[in-house]
C-alpha cells in the first residue's frame, strides 16, 4: 500500500501517498477563493443558526503550564452550558486539555454530551522519543480521552522522511484503540500549500480520523486559505477513497465573525455534511465569549459589552 | 509653459470619520452632502452606519485604561498641546465655521474659535485639580483615613450640538476627557466639517488613538445603536431634540447608564457658564476609600 512512502522520495517527486494522487496546488487561486467566501455576507436569520452551530463545533481549549484542575472544572462547566443564563445555548463539542487534566475533565463532564479531548504525543513539537509519545497517547485514552489530538513529525515530514511520518500517525492511531484521532499538522511551519496539501493527505492515509491546522503555539495559525486548502484535501480524499475525515480549525480564531467565514469555506467546499461534531471541529478558547456576546446581541438588539462575558 | 494657478485642478479634503487614530469611511460605504449656510455644496461626509458606532465604542473602551492611567499632569499637557495644534490652524478653523453657520460673519466665527480653543486651555488647566476640588479627605467617627477619589465612569458616547458647529462640541470633549473617559462622538449632522478638522488636530495632539472618536451621519441612524450600547457608561444627550432625547435616556435606563444634558445656562456657549469643573465631575464617579489609621 504505502510503496511511494518506502522509498523516502524527495519532495517533488511524490505525487502520491499510498496510492492516493495528490494534486499541486494553486496558491493565488486558492487564496483568493478563500478571501471570496470570506466576503460573503450572511444575513441576520442564518446567524442565530451559524452562532449556535459554532458553538456545538466547538473545542474548548485551555493548553496552559498554569492549567490546574479548578481551572479545568470551570472550563467544563462552561463546555456544558456556556451561557447559565440562557439555557438555549448548545453544549460545545468537546474540552481540549493536557493528558494530566483528562481524568478532572471526565469526570467532570461525566453524563454529559461533551466529550473529552487531550493533546498527546509531545505537544506541541512530536520529537519526543517514539515510545513516549505512543505511551502518552495510550495513558490519555486510558485516563478518559474520547479524542486525542497529536501532533505531526514536522522533523521527519520537512526532510522528507514520510514514511517515519507515516509510520509514527499510523502507530498513535493504533495506540488510540477506539478513541478519536486528531492529527495537528502546525501548517505555519510546513512552508506551502503544497506541503500543506501533502501533509494532510499522509495524515488521512495513515488513519487520522481528523486533519488539524495548528497547535496555537505558534504565531502563524489557522487561516482562511489554509483551512481552504485543507478541505479541499479532505474533499479528494472522500472522491478517491470514500472516507469522510474530519476537519478542526484551530488557533488564533477569536471572533464570531472569523468563525462564520470557516462554517461558509467548510460548507462550500465539503457540503452541509461536513457542518456536524463528527466532521468539523473549531478549537479555541477566547471565541466562545465572542459567540456568546453577538448571540446576545441579536436576542437583545444592543451591542454588547466584553467585561459582562467570562474572563475564561 | 501653462501659466500656474487657473490651470491648477482644485485638491478636496474628503472628511472621513475618526475611530481608533485612523481617519476612515463607513463601513457602509455611505455619504451625505453638507450644505453651507447659504445652501452650496460644501462637501461630502461620511453617513456612519451603527456599526461604524459599535467599532468606535470597542475603541474607545480599549483606549480608556490606558488614557485614564496616564498621570493627570500627562493628560494636563496633552490637552493643552490640542489647544497649541488648533491655534496653528486657526484659519482653516474660522473659514470651516464661517461657512457652516448661518448669519455668521468674520469676526463671530474668529471668536468663535478662540473661544474654542481657550476652553481646551481652561480644562487642560483642572486635570491636575479637579480631584481636589471634587474629592479630599472627609472627617468620620472612627480610626480611619476616609478619602473621597472622583474616578472617569469610562466610556462616554457625547451627541454634539448641530450648531455652532466647534465650540459646542469642544465645550461637551473637553470635561469628559480630561478626567480620563474615553468619548464617541455623534458630530453635529448639519455641519459635521469642523468636527472632522478637530479630529486631524487630535490625531496631531499626542491624544492616543480611541481616546476620542468621531462619527458623522444621521443621528436618526445613530442616536440609538449609541444609547443602546452595553459599553456605553456614560450619555451626553445635549445634541439630542426633547424626543430623540427621551427615547435614548430611556433605552440607556436599560442598562442603567448615566444620562447628562447641558443645561439652559451652559448652552450659552460663549459664556463663562459653559465651562465648570463640574461638568467634569458630571462625568466622575466618586471612589471612597477607608484606611484604618495606624498608631
Amino acid at each position: 500500500m504505502t510503496d511511494l512512502l518506502a522509498v523516502d522520495s524527495p519532495v517533488g517527486a511524490a505525487d502520491a501517498v499510498a496510492g492516493v494522487r495528490i494534486t499541486p496546488v494553486d496558491a493565488v487561486g486558492l487564496e483568493q477563493r478563500a478571501a471570496l467566501l470570506c466576503a460573503r455576507s450572511i444575513k441576520a436569520s442564518s446567524k442565530g443558526a451559524a452562532l449556535d452551530l459554532a458553538i456545538r463545533v466547538m473545542d474548548l481549549t485551555t493548553l496552559e503550564g498554569a492549567d490546574t484542575p479548578g481551572r479545568v472544572h470551570a472550563l467544563c462547566a462552561r463546555a456544558r452550558r456556556p451561557d447559565a443564563a440562557d439555557w438555549s445555548v448548545p453544549s460545545v463539542a468537546a474540552v481540549c486539555v493536557y493528558p494530566e487534566l483528562v481524568s478532572v475533565a471526565a469526570e467532570a463532564l461525566a453524563d454529559s454530551p461533551v466529550a473529552v479531548a487531550s493533546v498527546a504525543g509531545g505537544f506541541p513539537a512530536g520529537l519526543a522519543p517514539l515510545e513516549a509519545r505512543l505511551a502518552e497517547v495510550s495513558w490519555a485514552v486510558a485516563a478518559g480521552a474520547d479524542e486525542v489530538d497529536i501532533v505531526l513529525n514536522r522533523s521527519a515530514f520537512l526532510s522528507g522522511r514520510y514514511q517515519r511520518a507515516y509510520d509514527e500517525i499510523a502507530a498513535a492511531k493504533q495506540a488510540c484503540g477506539s478513541a478519536h484521532l486528531k492529527v495537528i499538522l502546525e501548517t505555519g511551519e510546513l512552508g506551502s500549500y503544497d506541503q500543506i496539501r501533502r501533509a494532510s493527505m499522509l495524515a488521512m492515509v495513515a488513519g487520522a480520523d481528523f486533519i488539524k491546522t495548528s497547535t496555537g503555539k505558534i504565531s502563524t495559525s489557522a487561516t482562511p486559505a489554509t483551512a481552504l486548502c485543507m478541505a479541499e484535501a479532505i474533499r479528494d480524499m472522500a472522491e478517491q477513497t470514500g472516507r469522510a475525515v474530519g476537519l478542526k480549525l484551530a488557533g488564533g480564531i477569536r471572533t464570531a465573525k472569523q468563525a462564520w467565514h470557516y462554517l461558509v469555506i467548510v460548507g462550500e467546499t465539503l457540503g452541509s455534511g461536513w457542518l456536524t461534531p463528527e466532521r468539523f471541529r473549531l478549537g479555541a478558547s477566547s471565541l466562545l465569549n465572542d459567540v456568546l456576546m453577538q448571540r446576545a446581541k441579536l436576542r437583545d438588539g444592543r451591542y454588547q459589552r466584553r467585561e459582562d462575558f467570562s474572563v475564561d | 509653459m501653462s501659466s500656474g494657478m487657473s490651470s491648477r485642478l482644485s485638491v478636496n479634503k474628503t472628511y472621513k470619520q475618526f475611530i481608533g487614530g485612523a481617519f476612515e469611511r463607513s463601513e457602509s460605504g455611505r455619504s451625505y452632502p453638507v450644505t453651507g449656510a447659504g445652501g452650496e455644496l460644501l462637501a461630502h461626509a461620511v453617513r456612519g452606519s451603527r456599526k461604524d458606532v459599535r467599532d468606535a465604542v470597542a475603541a474607545a473602551r480599549l483606549a480608556q485604561e490606558g488614557w485614564a492611567g496616564r498621570t493627570a499632569y500627562n493628560r494636563g499637557q496633552i490637552l493643552y498641546r490640542v489647544a497649541e495644534v488648533m491655534e496653528s490652524r486657526r484659519d482653516e478653523f474660522c473659514v470651516e465655521v464661517l461657512r457652516a453657520t448661518d448669519g455668521s460673519s468674520e469676526a463671530i466665527a474668529a471668536e468663535e474659535t478662540a473661544a474654542a480653543i481657550d476652553r481646551w486651555v481652561w480644562y487642560a488647566g483642572w486635570a491636575d485639580k479637579f480631584p481636589t476640588v471634587l474629592g479630599g479627605a472627609n472627617p468620620v467617627a472612627g480610626p480611619y483615613f476616609n478619602l473621597s477619589v472622583p474616578e472617569p465612569v469610562g466610556v462616554v458616547g457625547l451627541v454634539a450640538p448641530d450648531e455652532p458647529p466647534l465650540l459646542p462640541l469642544v465645550s461637551r470633549l473637553a470635561p469628559v476627557i480630561v478626567s480620563g473617559n474615553t468619548a464617541v462622538v455623534l458630530a453635529s449632522e448639519r455641519c459635521p466639517l469642523a468636527a472632522v478638522t478637530l479630529a486631524e488636530t487630535l490625531a496631531l495632539s499626542d491624544v492616543p488613538a480611541g481616546v476620542v472618536n468621531i462619527i458623522t451621519g444621521h443621528r436618526d441612524e445613530l442616536v440609538p445603536p449609541l444609547a443602546g450600547h452595553v459599553a456605553v457608561d456614560s450619555l451626553d444627550l445635549t445634541g439630542c431634540d426633547s424626543e430623540q432625547g427621551t427615547a435614548a435616556a430611556r433605552q440607556a435606563a436599560a442598562t442603567i447608564t448615566r444620562v447628562v444634558s447641558a443645561s439652559t445656562a451652559e448652552r450659552q456657549w460663549a459664556d463663562e457658564a459653559a465651562q465648570s469643573p463640574y461638568l467634569i465631575d458630571a462625568f466622575c464617579e466618586t471612589k471612597t476609600v477607608w484606611h484604618p489609621k495606624g498608631r
